[in-house]
């Protein structure tokens, strides 16, 4: 395999407070290739944004990364001076958040946006840049870009204006897009012109993606493998389909069928009881064993670490009796 | 069908966006009027979940407001039981008719007084209507609805912060419950739930539905939500209901080019690998909205006709449609 463009191993990301430390994301290890879009879902809480957060240096103090390491293109940037990591955020990693209205200066035209982006991070002159910036807007599908480039955020519809949030982050034509929630904050209609937008501009230059979303439809027309976060660790990871159709991890299989499907014909959804634990009340052992139907007494004593299942990687005591047999 | 509990007959509602009167002189502008619903007509059966459904601005959660009477109509009536609730002077018809309705509303941390106690808050709406007087008997009741949703009697005591977002979903149905409704409006119950406690609530719902015989208006905008809870479903597209049909059929055969589009749009778990039908263009601002049939510059099918006059809706076996391609038969079925 050729070397991944992110490679995240054992992360640790923890918020001292006055009531102790909290853990909101604890020994996560994956991989993206190039080209390649990895869906991290889970629920509220479950840490996929924070994971995304540390990955690109933007955690909010007092949050800070404990443990592990973040390594871009085989490159450690997790540890990097401020400003070097100012050079990365933007010119290598892109990022798109949720609410394009907030992630948009609204006292700027659109235009002088991309172009003190792509200014800084090239050293094109400003009409050079303005060419690009009218590119940009036009590979994104803004109609008449030469004209909409000066228009200003509120000018824009929703849809439109995280097109244009997109154009920003591929500016520089970075090696790894995260994006958080990118269609939550839109329309149907107009998350499916957003999905394949990303998707296709992805895949031509071939920039590898972590899609953050709790949207399982959106992971899985979208993603090429999924992580499933569930309490700051990753339950299950592996390809789209045998994440979503043949689920390992009880969690997993729960959240699947408590999804209601379009062409469902059941009267009842399946319910996982209880909720997610607080960060402050994780149980000792398997994050998820008060909840697991299939709960056993190595699940209440020691945590699982990813154990692999055919293509996936299942943190799951039921499992680990396969590995043995295999080895 | 049995007699309607629900009839809405031609609802609209206008809202005036202008700037004021001045600035409207001296700027020589007209006035903007905002039409969030426009003619929107249906019937609700007892014991039936009605969805509306449709993407924002849309005009459903404007329609479940007049329907629970926070809002007053511009035109059209809504008639619960027989009873019109615009036009009915009688104090004492209004409020019996008032005390059969409820609303669920989208967020629970909203829709919750943070300064009352749970049990305070479900037992306001026995105190308001008088159903009850001895506290000691409300105190019972209040234990009762809390356990009828999945909760423990002894957290009446709580505040609504000390509880997750699902456990305050089942307070607000809780609350909802206490005034022994028969016709409970949800706005989007479920929209800002994560999926695990989603199904959960949508499953009480329905358990609730069966054990007291409950009719509902279910609004949202996630079509596999309303598959799962609606018997017959009305789609809306900027302030007109362009589809009504049950449930099933809508999502078998959808008969309105918006709903085609809206069910082509939809990420399913089943897509994987398939690509979604890309989807032309956006919603049109609602104060200037499209002369003729509000969807036709999205409209695969629209001609001329669809460009100038609006289509009515015609009701035949299948369910109640407004659009020129399907009465004129241009549509392949």
């Amino acid at each position: 395999m050729t070397t991944p463009v992110l490679s995240v191993r054992d992360l640790v990301v923890e918020f001292p407070t006055r009531r102790g430390t909290l853990t909101a994301v604890d020994r996560i290890s994956f991989d993206i290739a190039p080209g390649e879009v990895l869906g991290v879902v889970g629920e509220s809480g479950a840490g996929k944004s924070m994971t995304g957060a540390a990955v690109i240096g933007l955690l909010e103090p007092p949050g800070r990364i404990a443990g592990g390491e973040i390594l871009l293109k085989g490159e450690r940037i997790d540890n990097l001076p401020l400003e070097a990591m100012r050079k990365v955020r933007g010119k290598r990693v892109g990022m798109v958040f949720q609410d394009p209205l907030t992630s948009l200066n609204p006292l700027y035209r659109v235009g002088e946006q991309l172009i003190e982006t792509i200014q800084t991070h090239t050293t094109l002159t400003t009409a050079q840049a303005r060419a690009r910036a009218i590119d940009l807007l036009t590979e994104v599908g803004i109609p008449a870009p030469d004209k909409r480039i000066d228009a200003y955020p509120h000018q824009f519809s929703g849809g439109m204006r995280q097109r244009v949030v997109l154009a920003l982050a591929l500016c520089a034509e970075p090696e790894l897009v995260i994006a958080d929630e990118p269609t939550t904050a839109l329309d149907v209609s107009v998350q499916a012109q957003i999905i394949s937008l990303l998707k296709n501009l992805c895949k031509q230059h071939n920039t590898a993606v972590m899609l953050i979303t709790h949207d399982m439809g959106v992971i899985a027309e979208t993603a090429d493998r999924v992580a499933v976060m569930y309490a700051g660790r990753i339950a299950e990871i592996g390809p789209v389909q045998d994440v979503i159709k043949r689920a390992k991890h009880p969690y997993t299989q729960g959240l699947m069928g408590s999804i209601p499907s379009l062409d469902a014909t059941s009267d009842r959804l399946v319910q996982i009881p209880g909720s997610m634990p607080r960060l402050t009340a994780i149980p000792k052992g398997c994050a998820f064993n008060p909840r697991c139907p299939a709960v056993f007494a190595r699940c209440r004593e020691e945590r699982p670490d990813p154990i692999p299942v055919g293509a996936s990687q299942v943190a799951c005591w039921l499992h680990s009796s396969d590995q043995e047999k295999a080895a | 069908m049995s007699e309607p509990l629900v009839t809405v007959r031609n609802l609209s509602r206008t809202f005036d966006v202008s700037k004021p009167w001045l600035n409207r002189v001296l700027e020589r502008e007209e006035r903007r009027l905002l039409r969030a619903v426009q003619d929107v007509s249906f019937t609700i059966g007892k014991r039936e979940t009605f969805a509306l459904v449709g993407e924002s601005g849309s005009g459903k959660s404007t329609v479940a407001n007049m329907v629970v009477g926070l809002l007053e109509p511009s035109a059209g009536s809504v008639l619960i039981d027989g009873v019109d609730m615009a036009s009915t002077k009688d104090p004492a018809k209004l409020k019996a008719v008032r005390s059969k309705i409820q609303m669920i509303f989208q967020s629970p941390f909203a829709s919750l007084n943070p300064r009352w106690r749970v049990d305070r808050i479900i037992a306001e709406p026995i105190r308001a209507f008088g159903l009850m007087s001895d506290s000691r008997e409300i105190a019972e009741e209040v234990g009762r609805l809390l356990r009828t949703v999945g909760l423990d009697p002894a957290d009446g005591t709580k505040f609504p912060h000390e509880f997750s977002g699902g456990q305050r979903q089942r307070v607000a149905i809780a609350r909802a419950l206490a005034s022994r409704p028969e016709f409970i409006v949800c706005d989007e119950p479920t929209s800002a739930l994560d999926v695990s406690v989603q199904a959960q609530i949508l499953n009480l719902m329905r358990d609730l539905q069966d054990q007291y015989g409950l009719t509902y208006l279910f609004i949202s905008h996630n079509l596999a939500v309303v598959r799962h809870m609606a018997t017959r479903i009305g789609v809306m597209y900027l302030g007109r209901l362009v589809e009504v049909a049950p449930g099933r059929q809508l999502f078998a055969a959808p008969r309105h080019p918006y709903t085609r589009m809206l069910l082509d749009a939809v990420p399913d778990l089943d897509m994987t690998g398939r690509a979604r039908k890309p989807v032309l263009g956006e919603i049109p601002n609602p104060i200037t909205p499209p002369a003729g049939c509000p969807f036709n510059p999205r409209c695969p099918l629209a001609n001329g006709r669809c460009r100038t006059e609006v289509p009515a809706s015609v009701t035949d076996a299948l369910g109640t449609v407004a659009c020129h391609a399907v009465t004129e038969g241009r549509l392949a079925a």
